[in-house]
């Protein structure tokens, strides 16, 4: 006779098994999400387009988070550089109001022990590529890591928040942590998010993007 | 014939045949291993005077993450406020000691700054901790960032906290408010509340997350 049913902890699982069929019914408490490892091979920029290549940045999640790991700098060395377009829009060019500080202290420790705002890198109601790094040196192991928030970013209500924290290997053999916040002036959701650098291309290297429900 | 009792204690690996789809109506544990475990939503409705969170902070997790997204006030120039209770909510009032710096500017391009403000830490104080001030309440202003809550369930050490929120100041700049102390208690922290300074928050929402 065939069991339709085990009674209730008559079944021991303590072992390992594979599931090669589809389990429902389990609520998961999962709430960060990789929604998109882009990885750079001499890459001009990388992009995360929603509905494009299973990217969702949409209102699918309140909160993205973006992690930048070992962006490496091919030929010319450049800042990493970041940029959004609107839902519908064309082009990388949202006003953006930011506020940009650095501290950078060198290899030798003669030079540059110090933090202070970095006017060079902000914005005021500016459309172009927001600068989230210092110089990323292209020698062999100089790169770029760090991270990005941006907040709600399909809000059709509000004005969209971003906040990044990236430390950078500077040609001149500096250890540069820059801090950029500030947000994207529009009310129109924006689903789109382009990276790149000022000058010369992604060798090689990491953006993941992670959506948090 | 009477059959004799036996009982599985195991079944041998492989011998299960599970590729069907199965409704599971317990509890399935050891497999989750998200970093992430969302244990409460506040969403304001429009008029709350304050946003507390007096449940699911207890010594399930070490770390804590508050995330908010969109808070508006009703009054412009608001300033946002934490505090840390003892007692469960009843209370909130617990002694902190605290930095505050911020970068800032202005969407006219005319003012910048870096810089430690010492009217908003706070020296071995049960006031609320400012969180970022000047806060806008135009339709499309509001503030948005993380704190992060570290062990609040010790009985041996204080209770660190760190933050960075960003904020449409209510004339045009975009602040960049970083926030860290400790609240200087032995005791556990089990709740957690948010407020304006005047004024309701009137929209937006606060996520709090345990970190596994």
């Amino acid at each position: 006779m065939a069991l339709s049913k085990l009674a209730a902890n008559s079944f021991d699982l303590t072992d390992n098994y594979a599931l090669t069929g589809t389990v429902t019914g389990v609520v998961s408490t999962q709430k960060l999400f990789l929604i998109k490892n882009l990885d750079a091979s001499s890459s001009s920029t990388l992009s995360f387009v929603d509905g494009s290549d299973s990217v969702d940045l949409d209102n699918t999640y309140k909160t993205y988070y973006f992690k930048f790991i070992n962006i490496h700098a091919s030929g010319s060395s450049g800042d990493l550089v970041f940029q959004g377009n609107s839902a519908g829009g064309s082009g990388f060019n949202e006003t953006i109001t930011s506020s940009v500080f650095q501290s950078a202290h060198s290899e030798d420790d003669s030079t540059n022990a110090e933090i202070g705002y970095t006017a060079s890198a902000d914005q005021a109601q500016g459309t172009g590529f927001q600068i989230i790094s210092a110089t990323v040196g292209n020698g062999n192991d100089e790169c770029v890591s760090g991270e990005m928030w941006l907040f709600n970013p399909s809000s059709t209500t509000f004005v969209k928040h971003f906040t990044v924290r990236t430390n950078v290997y500077h040609p001149s053999d500096i250890s540069v942590e820059r801090w950029t916040a500030g947000y994207f002036n529009t009310t129109s959701a924006i689903d789109e998010i382009q990276f790149k650098l000022s000058a010369g291309n992604m060798d090689s290297g990491r953006i993941a993007l992670y959506g948090i429900k | 014939m009477a059959t004799a009792s036996t009982s599985l204690s195991k079944i041998k690996a492989n011998s299960l045949n599970l590729a069907g789809t199965y409704g599971f109506s317990g509890t399935v544990t050891g497999f989750d291993d998200t970093p992430l475990v969302l244990l409460s939503t506040f969403t304001s409705d429009g008029s709350d005077a304050t946003a507390s969170f007096t449940s699911g902070i207890d010594s399930t997790y070490k770390e804590y993450m508050f995330v908010f997204n969109n808070i508006h006030p009703q009054t412009d120039y608001a300033t946002l406020l934490f505090n840390g209770s003892t007692d469960g909510g009843s209370n909130y009032n617990v002694t902190k000691t605290t930095t505050f710096f911020q970068a800032y500017h202005d969407e006219g391009d005319s003012a910048t700054t870096l810089d430690y403000t010492t009217t908003t830490d706070l020296a071995q104080s049960t006031a609320f901790q400012n969180l970022g001030y000047g806060l806008g309440n135009d339709n499309d202003e509001n503030a948005s960032g993380i704190l992060k809550l570290y062990n609040p369930s010790s009985t041996t050490h204080v209770k660190h906290f760190v933050s960075r929120i960003n904020m449409n100041e209510y004339s045009g700049f975009s602040v960049d408010y970083n926030v860290a102390g400790y609240l200087n208690t032995t005791s556990a922290i089990d709740a957690i509340q948010f407020k304006m300074s005047s004024g309701e928050i009137q929209g937006g929402t606060i996520d709090l997350f345990g970190v596994v």
